[in-house]
Parts: structure tokens; sequence; C-alpha cells
């Protein structure tokens, strides 16, 4: 059935198809609504879960942390500050192996206060444990919250849905919400076979010693190996139950692209609206939008980008002192794989618009140099 | 004589508490009352060590190990997962320290107990941050030494009154309890078990080496601190206070003070200063007892 | 759980659950070692008041047969149980003795 909403209500649909047993959320803007078509949906009973109103976004992701232990299937959203207030609690759930689902407004990180989009607040959890999906659209979004929950359980690590603050959170689009049954066929009941249950009575998450610690975070990085294995099938699996395909990376006019645009969220369809501009010019032009951050698509990633002649990464980020992190992540996997020029653009930070001429300025730039003679590239700064 | 208590152990020995840890006495009374139906959330604690390291417990029901600040939330979350999983019967226990009460869990106590969530909140109170090495923390007493309130600068503080911080969120049951009368805390246990909504039991187990206190004197001045009215027990229903442990003639506080060595650095004023305040506190609880 | 004794030795990653949890009872603890002093019950003065049993931290004495039975592969010999036996029938003697 086709409908018309905004990225945070595909959020509150994909939790509720995926039938969520607990929610736990704190608002923030722009999340609010996300957890508002939530409450209504379930005060009116047509998702049976429980709604936890907590008093912080670090209570809510312990609430979820304590629901998914029980063995429930757990829900958050947050944005910027509640995802950094999160923060250890993120290391906690992936090291206590819990499939829990958030779904992130990618916003921009205080002071200045900024409530637009702006990716350092994710991209800074890249180290925790987290799988991350940036989506483009909110058909997407909902989709990627069912998919997730499914490959969260089978590995047994938590995901991060990320989407762009309004550019997606409160733009409105079609999406086809899919039937419960067919929902139901293709994500099954939450079957936790290490909760915490009277009958088999254990103790979780205790102290461990140098002699055990590290075994246990080989098996969180294995079972990310395997999360990318998983991913993969499921691209295939997903697309035969719903019609939809979604893989770790969307290539576009990538197949004789000689300069590529690296790109994620919204940032992408921009960049995609910009090679069919340049591409009528008779510019060999492609789009290369990363969708998952972690695991990390290594092979997709050097295979897509193995005849290009440049690289060009636009990062809505920037880890101060080095380089844009998407930038970072691109160059680390070409590295001993392609020497291809990987030029590192930081553009529309704070929610600042990127508009195809940014795009097609950067472009521009980049045919005029051999390789990057900066770290890297600021667009648009008011200098 | 028979037993006061139920003979089932839910606990084994083996753990790693302190030689006369009043912290284990309070935990074997609580597993007698709630029974193996009972699931457990621990902060960072001294629990969190006396459980016993991977990959060994010594617990004989669940228990979820988790970070310091996020007791409440973390047992609220798994009492809406049973719910949700049609499992509403079972117990579920937020057990924390004096610290993942007091002072950083105090946010996620308030917030469960504003949502009047169904669930325990034991604090078993050392009076100070003993798994960390004797800092201290807002339930230390006035006059304590503390490693971070050492003789030059003893606590001046007085202990926050949690307790009142509790009440004020109209919870429909709490109560203070004492290593030394494990009757009383079975008996309030068995009745609150059938209470549905937020129930927070606050325990004094006193800490040999926190305490500068010799092992074998932890029942004693857990009986002294309720003789001499510095930690009076009472419960409290739907905002009715009633006194479990009457102390008639309560004994001067320096009876209780003199046996720790965490007090031996304190001249008669600030002793007096110490029966003061407990005077205070006992005369306001007093009044509370009587209304009607 | 498994209250056994022997302590568990993992051979392979395999053998490890996926995250930390346990799988045995500290029961495989045996921290009587801790001691310096130990309790001794003269049974014959011993009224079975349970006072003993029922403060012991450590689970740490038994009740067999209504007698307090003290279990010395845990004990820690924190004296709580002297101190407050209300006939004064227990004694903490040095170890060794």
């Amino acid at each position: 059935m086709k409908k018309v909403m905004m990225g945070n209500h595909a959020i509150s649909y994909g939790a509720t198809l995926a039938r969520v047993q607990v929610i736990a959320a704190y608002p923030i803007t722009p999340q609010t609504q996300v957890v508002e078509l939530l409450s209504e949906i379930v005060a009116d009973q047509r998702l049976k879960a429980e709604f936890i109103k907590v008093e912080s976004e670090h209570s809510a992701m312990a609430a979820c942390i304590g629901a998914s232990s029980a063995g429930a299937r757990a829900f958050t959203a947050t944005s910027s500050q509640g995802l950094a207030l999160m923060h250890e609690l993120l290391h906690w759930s992936a090291g206590a192996r819990l499939p829990i689902v958030m779904a992130n407004i990618n916003r921009a990180m205080a002071p200045p206060w900024n409530i637009w989009t702006d990716q350092n607040d994710s991209l800074s959890q890249r180290d925790t444990g987290w799988m991350q999906f940036y989506c483009q659209s909110n058909q997407e979004v909902l989709d990627t919250v069912i998919m997730a929950y499914k490959v969260a359980e089978k590995v047994l690590m938590p995901v991060m849905i990320v989407l762009d603050a309004f550019s997606l959170s409160h733009t409105y689009e079609i999406v086809d919400l899919p039937d419960q049954a067919v929902v139901d066929k293709y994500l099954p009941p939450f079957d936790y076979q290490y909760k915490l249950d009277v009958k088999n009575p254990h103790t979780y998450g205790g102290l461990t010693t140098p002699e055990w610690y590290m075994e246990f975070r080989i098996k969180m990085h294995e079972a990310m190996d395997q999360a990318l294995v998983e991913i993969k099938k499921e691209a295939d699996v997903f697309e035969k139950a719903f019609g939809r395909r979604y893989d770790t990376v969307d290539p576009y006019m990538m197949e004789d692209a000689e300069t590529v645009l690296v790109t994620s969220g919204t940032a992408a369809s921009t960049a995609r609206f910009t090679v069919d501009q340049l591409r009528a010019q008779g510019k060999k032009v492609g789009n290369l939008r990363m969708r998952v951050l972690r695991p990390f698509p290594f092979a997709d990633v050097r295979a897509q980008l193995k005849n290009a002649k440049k690289v060009i990464v636009i990062d809505r980020n920037i880890s101060f002192g080095y380089h844009g992190i998407w930038a970072q992540e691109v160059k680390s996997a070409l590295y001993g794989h392609s020497q291809v020029p990987v030029f590192n653009f930081i553009a529309g930070l704070g929610g600042r618009d990127i508009f195809p001429e940014t795009i097609s300025d950067i472009v521009a730039l980049v045919d005029k140099k051999k390789k990057p003679d900066q770290e890297l590239y600021w667009v648009e700064v008011k200098r | 004589m028979k037993p006061t208590l139920p003979l089932e152990e839910l606990m084994s020995p083996g753990h790693l508490a302190c030689q006369g840890c009043g912290a284990g006495i309070a935990m074997r009374t609580t597993l007698k009352a709630l029974g193996r139906d009972t699931i457990f959330t621990f902060p960072a604690c001294c629990w969190t060590v006396i459980d016993g390291p991977f990959p060994y417990s010594c617990l004989e029901v669940p228990l979820l190990h988790m970070a310091f600040e996020a007791t409440a939330a973390t047992a609220s979350g798994i009492k809406a997962a049973m719910d949700a999983l049609g499992k509403s019967k079972t117990t579920i226990c937020g057990w924390a320290g004096d610290g993942g009460t007091f002072d950083i869990g105090l946010q996620a106590l308030s917030g469960a107990a504003e949502r009047n969530d169904d669930i325990f909140y034991f604090c078993y109170d050392n009076e100070a941050y003993m798994n960390t090495g004797i800092q201290r923390s807002g339930a230390t007493p006035y006059g304590a030494w503390t490693t971070t309130t050492p003789v030059k600068h003893f606590k001046k503080e007085v202990k926050k009154s949690i307790d009142d911080i509790v009440a004020a969120h109209k919870v429909p049951y709490q109560a203070t309890a004492s290593v030394a009368y494990p009757e009383d805390l079975y008996k309030k246990l068995i009745k609150a078990k059938e209470i549905r909504g937020f129930k927070f039991i606050h325990i004094i187990a006193p800490c040999p080496p926190g305490w500068k206190a010799r092992p074998e004197d932890t029942v004693k001045l857990a009986r002294l601190a309720v003789q001499t009215g510095v930690f009076p027990v009472y419960e409290v229903e739907n905002g009715k206070y009633a006194q479990t442990l009457k102390t008639a003639n309560r004994k001067p506080v320096l009876e209780y003070l003199k046996l720790q060595g965490r007090f031996k650095h304190l001249k008669e004023t600030d002793v007096a200063q110490v029966q003061q305040l407990v005077d205070r506190r006992y005369a306001e609880l007093e009044k509370r007892f009587q209304e009607k | 759980m498994a209250k056994e004794r022997k302590k568990i030795d993992f051979k392979k990653l395999d053998e490890l659950p996926p995250m930390v949890m346990s799988l045995r009872s500290m029961a495989a603890n045996p921290t009587g070692s801790w001691r310096n002093l130990k309790p001794v019950i003269d049974l014959g003065n011993c009224i079975q008041c349970t006072i003993c049993w029922k403060f012991c931290p450590d689970a740490a004495i038994d009740l067999v047969d209504d007698n307090p039975v003290v279990n010395l592969d845990f004990c820690k010999g924190c004296g709580i149980c002297a101190e407050e036996c209300p006939k004064k029938c227990i004694q903490m003697v040095k170890e060794g003795k």
C-alpha cells in the first residue's frame, strides 16, 4: 500500500512492521516524529509493544539493553547529542551481543547548537561495534529497519539506521508499505538463545580478565565479518520478498566512470542528478553511494573503484586534525589495492545545502588537478 | 529452633565478598524472600566483583551486569520485555550500591520512580564508593573519613536523604532495612512483592575495610545504626510512614561511631554535631510515624 | 547452575559463548584459604537458634539435623557467627590448631 510520508514516519512504520516489542526513546529534534507516531500506533494497539518514556537517551539505550537481554525485540531512535549521550552504551550493547536496532537522524554536534544535517554524530560512533546503514530515501529507511532486525538477530550485533536531518527525516516521499504478512514471513519472531531466563539462570556481562577478554572481542569482529555475508545474502532474499534491492554500495553510472563521486545520504541523490548533467556534457562521471559503513564492504568498494582515474569523496563530516571520515575509510580500503588519487571535499556541514552546482564545481576543480594538492578541500566556506 | 528464614540458598559460597561483608548478608536475605522467579541487574559496584569473574557466578537467578548509571533504566527495560513476552510474574530488581543510587544513578532512579515502573530497586548502602577503594559518595555520612575526604578534610556535607528523594516521587512502597534484622527485611519483601509499581528498598550494609571496622562487627554495627537512630528502619506505603524497628531509648551515637576507624578523628564537638544531625532527622521521621 | 568444584578450562575459541556469561557456580572457588581464624562451634552448648547460620555473608554455615556446621572449604573467618552467637559457644581459633 503506497503512502506519502516523511522519513521519520517511515521509521515508525518500519518498526511497527518489524513487530518491535519494547520501545524506549527520548525526544530530540529532529527525531520526535518517530516516537510520536509510534506512541499513537502503540496506543491504538496497532502494535503490541511496551513504550518506556525514559528520562534520557542514556536510559533509552539502557532500557533497550535490558529489554533485548530479556529476549524482546528492542528499538530506539535519536540524533546528535542524544546519540553522543548513549556512547558508553553503544559499546555496551555491541559487547553484550544484543540485536538492538536504532534509527539515528544525522544532526550536527553542538556547539554551536545546530539541528540540521551533518554526519559527525553517527560517524564518530563507528568504532563501537554497531553496524551502520546510510539511507537516501524514505522507502529505503522503512525497508532497512526490517532488514536490520533480520541481520542483527542472525549475527547478534546491533544496527544503526542513519538518515539526514530534515533532508530526509522531514521530507515527504511515496513509500510502499509492505503487507504485515509478507514481513512476518521474511522476519521471524526474535528467539534469543541467551536471554535472561529464570528457568536457565546465567550471569551476563561479568568481569573478564586479560585471559579471555580478547577472545570475546574477536568473536564480535567475526560476527561483523559474518554480518557482511548476511547483508549480501539479504540483498537477494529481501528483493525476492519485497521486490526492492539494497546492497552494501549503490553504484550509478559506474561502468565506464573515470571520475567517481563517493557520497552518502541525500547528498548521493544530488550527486546522481549532477552525474546526469555532467554526462550530458560528455564527462565520464559516476557516483558510488556508500550504504554500509560497518561492516565495511572492502571488496565491493575496491571492485567499484578499480577502473576509476580519480576518486572524489564528499564528506558531510570532519575528523578534526585529520580528514573527512568516509575519505579515510575509502583510502584505507584502497591502500595496497589501487593508486588512484582520492580527493577529499568537506561540504554541507551543519545542514548547509549541497547543490548540484556545488558538486559540479567540485568536479571542475578536480579536472584541473592530476592529484590532490591539499590534504582536504573545504567547499564554499566563507573566508 | 526453627530458622526464621527459608533454608534454601540461592547464593553459593565461594564468592569474592570481603570477610564480614554486609552486602553479602543483604543479598542472601533478599534472595530468600524473592525466590527463583527473580531477575537482577547490577551496575558497577561491589557486587559486580562479588558475583565472581567469567565464567562463574554465585547466584542461582539470572543477572545482567550493566553500566554504572543505568540500573533503574535497565530494570525498567527488562520489566517491559517480560511484560511484552507474557512473563509479568517474574520479579525484576535493580540492585545497586550507594554510588550507583545516590549519585551517578540518581537520574535513572528518578525516571523509573516517576514512571512508577513495576520493579524493585535495592540500594545496599555501605556509604562510599567501596568497590573503587573507599571514595566518598553522596551517601557518606557527616564526619566520615574516606580516601577523598581525608582526616584533615573529613566529610562536612550531610548524607543525602535518598529516602526523601524517592518519597517525593510518591512511589507505592519504599522501606529502609538493616542487615542486622533480616526477618524485618524478609517480611517487607514478602509484602512488597505483591505490590505493583516502583518499590525502593534502602539497606544499610556495613563494610569492614571501608568503615575501618572489625569484620566480626558488621552485624553489630548494622544493629547499632538502628539502635542509635543513625539509620531509622521504617516503611512507607502510599505515603503512610510506619516505623518497623522501634527504638524507644536511642543509644548515643558515640557507641556506634567508636567501633569505626573512619570516625576515629572526630573531636567531641564533631560527635555532638553527629548526634544533633541524628536527633533532628529522627524527630522529623517521628512526626511522620505519628501522622494518621 | 552446576555446583561443581572443577574450574572450567577452555581449549578452543568455539568453546566460549558469544558473549560473556556464567557457565558454572562460584562454588568452584574455595575461599576457605582466605582465613586466619576459623570458627569452632561447641555443639554441647549450642541452642540451635540458627543465628550464626542466618548472618553468614558467605552461606558457609549449613544446618545439618538442626546443628550448625561450618563449611571450612568456604568460611573466610570473618567472625560474625562467633560475635552474634547468643550463647558465646563459637570460638574463633587460629588456623592450624
